[in-house]
């Protein structure tokens, strides 16, 4: 089969190069808008009247969250493409994607816990969103854990393609469940059909740190792929040379 | 072999070695009874306090009680070679993994079920929110039996074993426990438990039809 266009790079082999090219570029535009995003954040965005200076947490909290969920999907999407196309690369994308996936969980976590404490009163509630970026953190452990369970590569990429997969079907599930169950955290400020509820520069900080969050995951995740590469292929001649 | 004949002669077999070990069955139903009579040491035997905590306790009592027969459902046919030869048959897999996961349900949620009403008794829980909790319990175990089949076959062979399961299985069980307690306290709420049953029997009838195919693929998964 001729390989060409788009598909050329599903090979490892020609991947790994693109992707070296492509991590400084990413790591770069991660690291600008990360400066701009909270230059905006910390020193051009008002008070918050009610909460105060504690609210600025959200320019870490929000874009954590929201990569947190969106990571995820794009693990389930690579995890469908090495299933369906059968593509070691595939899978090695969305193995690379699961730490940073379950690191922006945590950061939301955290970082969500230090803002309820002076606005809440209270570091931990039992809220749906809470619980459920916590259940998708333990949703991304396991994914971990499967993967590091499992000696055998290719069986380890299949079986955490399944559990994805599963996953994925089960997050809204999930999400819904719980908002049903309990809720206080307030609504979402910002959607795409209604005008946001807040300042213009508190919202431009928002995305340009969102913005940053996408550029790093793409820059660590290429990155990691790199490495993983790296080691499955160590037995081809293109790496023995490469490392050589 | 036709899908019905697969599915009864999965279920007739695994009813039969399950039968042969009646002593496991039993260990899941006195872990059930243990860890639901362990909540009122642990907590209260505040009468009031324990009938609102009833159904979330029994519902998580039977989350990891049906967490403790998993490894019965794929390991043993695993460890002797006959769930390749199951895999290889000329039957459907997602056939013969439905009366294996069948069997499973009738051995181990099935019992537990008929034993939820003393447990319901013990922390005082009215009649009709017994009744609930046996609905809620007849419409979520299946859905249990499918995500631990599931998690069952994609650790066959892995490391790490009951807890690697748990860790896995867990998190996706959330919404069967989430509605299948609401459900009693709903009731008890004066507010009905229709809404929540309902989600639970759509979740049923979803993890009927989508389990046995993706349990079949994870059991293949296993033989690569």
């Amino acid at each position: 089969m001729a390989a060409s266009g788009f598909f050329r790079y599903s090979s490892p082999a020609s991947f790994y190069p693109l992707a070296g090219r492509l991590v400084p570029v990413f790591g770069w535009i991660a690291a600008i808008l990360t400066v701009a995003g909270l230059y905006i954040g910390f020193v051009v965005a008002p008070t918050d009247f009610q909460q105060g200076e504690s609210y600025r947490i959200i320019f870490m909290h929000v874009p954590a969250a929201w990569m947190a969920m969106f990571v995820y999907l794009v693990i389930a999407g690579w995890s469908a493409a090495s299933l369906v196309w059968n593509t070691r690369l595939s899978a090695m994308m969305a193995q690379a994607l699961v730490p940073t996936g379950a690191m922006f969980a945590f950061v939301s976590l955290w970082s969500g816990a230090f803002w309820g404490r002076p606005t809440w009163g209270t570091y931990w509630v039992w809220d749906a969103r809470l619980t459920s970026t916590l259940i998708l953190l333990f949703l991304y452990l396991g994914l971990m854990a499967l993967r590091s369970a499992i000696e055998d590569q290719r069986r380890a990429d299949r079986a955490c393609a399944v559990l994805a997969l599963v996953g994925s079907v089960n997050v809204p599930i999930i999400y819904f469940s719980v908002q049903w169950w309990n809720t206080l955290h307030q609504g979402a400020s910002v959607s795409l059909t209604a005008a946001p509820k807040m300042a213009e520069t508190m919202l431009a900080g928002m995305l340009v740190m969102s913005l940053a969050a996408w550029a790093y995951t793409i820059a660590v995740a290429l990155h990691r792929v790199r490495s993983i590469i790296l080691e499955r292929e160590a037995h081809a001649r293109w790496t023995q040379e490469l490392v050589r | 072999m036709t899908a019905g004949a697969a599915i009864r002669w999965g279920l007739r077999r695994d009813l039969a070695l399950a039968m042969r070990s009646r002593a496991e069955i039993a260990i899941v139903l006195v872990f059930f009874l243990l860890v639901t009579s362990l909540f009122p040491l642990g907590l209260d035997p505040d009468p009031a306090l324990l009938a609102k905590i009833a159904p979330g306790i029994a519902w998580v009592a039977a989350l990891l009680a049906s967490l403790l027969g998993l490894p019965r459902l794929f390991a043993a046919d695993h460890a002797d070679g006959s769930l390749e030869q199951l895999a290889l048959a000329a039957a459907p897999l997602p056939a013969l993994v439905t009366g294996k996961v069948l069997a499973h349900w009738v051995a181990t949620s099935l019992p537990l079920i008929l034993l939820a009403p003393l447990a319901g008794i013990q922390f005082g829980l009215e009649p009709r929110l017994i009744g609930i909790l046996i609905a809620t319990l007849l419409l979520g175990t299946p859905v249990l039996a499918w995500l631990g089949a599931i998690g069952a076959a994609l650790t066959l062979g892995a490391r790490g074993g009951a807890a690697l399961l748990a860790l896995l299985v867990l998190p996706l069980a959330v919404p069967v426990l989430v509605f299948g307690a609401g459900a009693v306290e709903s009731t008890r709420a004066g507010l009905g438990a229709q809404a929540h049953l309902s989600l639970l029997g759509a979740g049923a009838i979803l993890s009927t039809v989508f389990g046995p195919f993706v349990t079949a693929l994870a059991v293949r998964i296993s033989f690569e």
